[in-house]
């Protein structure tokens, strides 16, 4: 095992897996350095939770090797499992279970138990022990799962799409339970999620699948400033862009051209300025326009309330999308 | 004092932080030597990661605006800089520069900037002579 990967909570090495004809997850390389928060992202679909479920040796890879704590995930010790906790998609219980049934079930798994946490999480969300899992809302779900997640005191949490489904309230509750564990030095969480916004707030390094393969890894700052937007503004029709390095997607609206470009520089200035465009502009991003620019893909979006004007024989004809 | 971040926002989260720092600094609202909310505390009540906390403080520390006194925490650092004054003012000609041609395609006299710029003064605490 060479120093990199020690230092890695994560290493995943030319993982794939089809379903039939269709590569859900392809090629995929990837380490996630211990301490490291890491905001897994990519459209639905894109190959995320088929990620998560090899990452937990519950699906199996067609090919590739995935190593947690510097240990195979196909042949994880008991020892090292203890120190790993998983939060899955939905937070699944066991209906049938009450809530102090699931707290002694999960237990024994795990030597580090702090059973004074999980009574700390639970009385805040004022969850009674007898209370049975199938009848709670899923909001309270989140929380026993977030509470039994918490409870081993783990040095890697991989959690999948935790705030799925939940209210508002409930997703800035679950927030700010994780800048608490984030706190604690050498901790590392593998998250997947919608909300750009919250992943934003906690992630250090983001991934981004698209359709099974990693296109984007690197620090959450670098991707943002990476990706821009152009806009080129012309008199009338403007020209089909005839493409640039770097070139994500372009469109034309009205008599704008909008380009989406990473990492901007005067090679692709220059093509842009051969256009001869009445202006230009570059518009910087949030985390999560620039994640839609990106893997938005070069289907139109659909303007609903949008006029767009066409030419038919020289007169212009308005028409609503 | 109370800071605020906005994840909507087109400016990076670490930026925002920053500027509302030196804001807070340059408008007396933190005076020298007030300490500053500990990476922990502000992480927790920014509901942001603690890194992104640490880096602005790194940040504002290097510039010379803060300064860490062990085991007691983050706190304003004292007037004076290292910068020379002659630094000093070519980094602010910059700046007044880029103001002052805003100014211009807006349309505003020189008179009128004079008036609004007084105005401002008064807002801020300045350095009393050197």
């Amino acid at each position: 095992m060479s120093d990199e990967t020690s230092s890695s909570a994560i290493v995943i090495e030319h993982l794939s897996k089809s379903y039939g004809p269709k590569w859900a997850v392809r090629d995929l390389s990837l380490k996630v350095p211990a301490g490291c928060v890491y905001g897994f992202l990519g459209r639905n679909g894109a190959g995320k939770s088929t990620t998560i479920k090899m990452l937990t040796g519950m699906a199996a890879p067609d090919a590739g090797r995935v190593t947690l704590l510097g240990e195979d995930v196909s042949t994880l010790s008991s020892q090292t499992r203890s120190r790993i906790a998983y939060m899955a998609e939905g937070h699944p219980l066991y209906s049938w279970m009450t809530i102090g049934q699931i707290v002694q079930f999960t237990r024994p798994f795990y030597p580090n138990w702090d059973q004074t946490l999980v009574d700390q999480v639970l009385d805040h969300f004022d969850l009674s022990r007898k209370q049975k899992c199938g009848k709670l809302s899923r909001g309270q779900q989140a929380q026993v799962s977030l509470a039994l997640a918490m409870a081993p005191d783990p040095e890697l949490l991989i959690l999948d799409d935790p705030t799925l489904g939940l209210d508002t309230v409930v997703r800035r509750d679950f927030l700010e339970a994780l800048i608490q564990l984030i706190q604690s030095r050498g901790r590392t969480i593998f998250f997947s999620s919608h909300v750009l916004g919250d992943v934003e707030r906690v992630a250090n390094r983001i991934g981004i699948m698209v359709d099974g393969v990693l296109r984007v890894d690197c620090p959450t700052e670098t991707f943002r400033e990476s990706v821009r937007k152009v806009v080129l503004g012309f008199d009338s029709d403007p020209p089909d862009f005839p493409g640039c390095e770097g070139l994500v997607t372009w469109r034309r609206v009205g008599v704008e051209l909008e380009l989406v470009v990473v990492n901007l520089g005067p090679s692709q200035q220059a093509i842009i300025e051969s256009l001869e465009p009445r202006w230009t502009d570059v518009v910087e991003m949030n985390l999560e326009d620039a994640f839609i620019e990106y893997t938005r893909g070069s289907k139109r979006s659909l303007p609903l309330f949008k006029w767009e004007t066409n030419r038919v024989d020289g007169v212009a004809v308005e028409r609503t999308a | 004092m109370d800071f605020s971040v906005d994840v909507a926002s087109r400016t990076p989260i670490y930026r925002q932080l920053g500027d509302q720092i030196r804001s807070a600094i340059a408008r007396g609202r933190l005076l020298s030597n007030a300490r500053l909310p500990s990476v922990r505390e502000l992480s927790r009540r920014l509901v942001i990661n603690p890194n992104t906390v640490a880096r602005v403080y790194t940040e504002l520390e290097r510039d010379g605006l803060l300064v860490t006194r062990h085991g007691l925490g983050v706190f304003v650092a004292p007037p004076g800089s290292d910068l020379t004054k002659k630094a000093r003012r070519e980094r602010l000609i910059v700046l007044l520069d880029g103001f002052f041609t805003e100014a211009v395609l807006l349309g505003f006299t020189s008179d009128e900037v004079r008036e609004l710029v007084q105005d401002r003064v008064a807002q801020f605490q300045w350095q009393s002579g050197a």
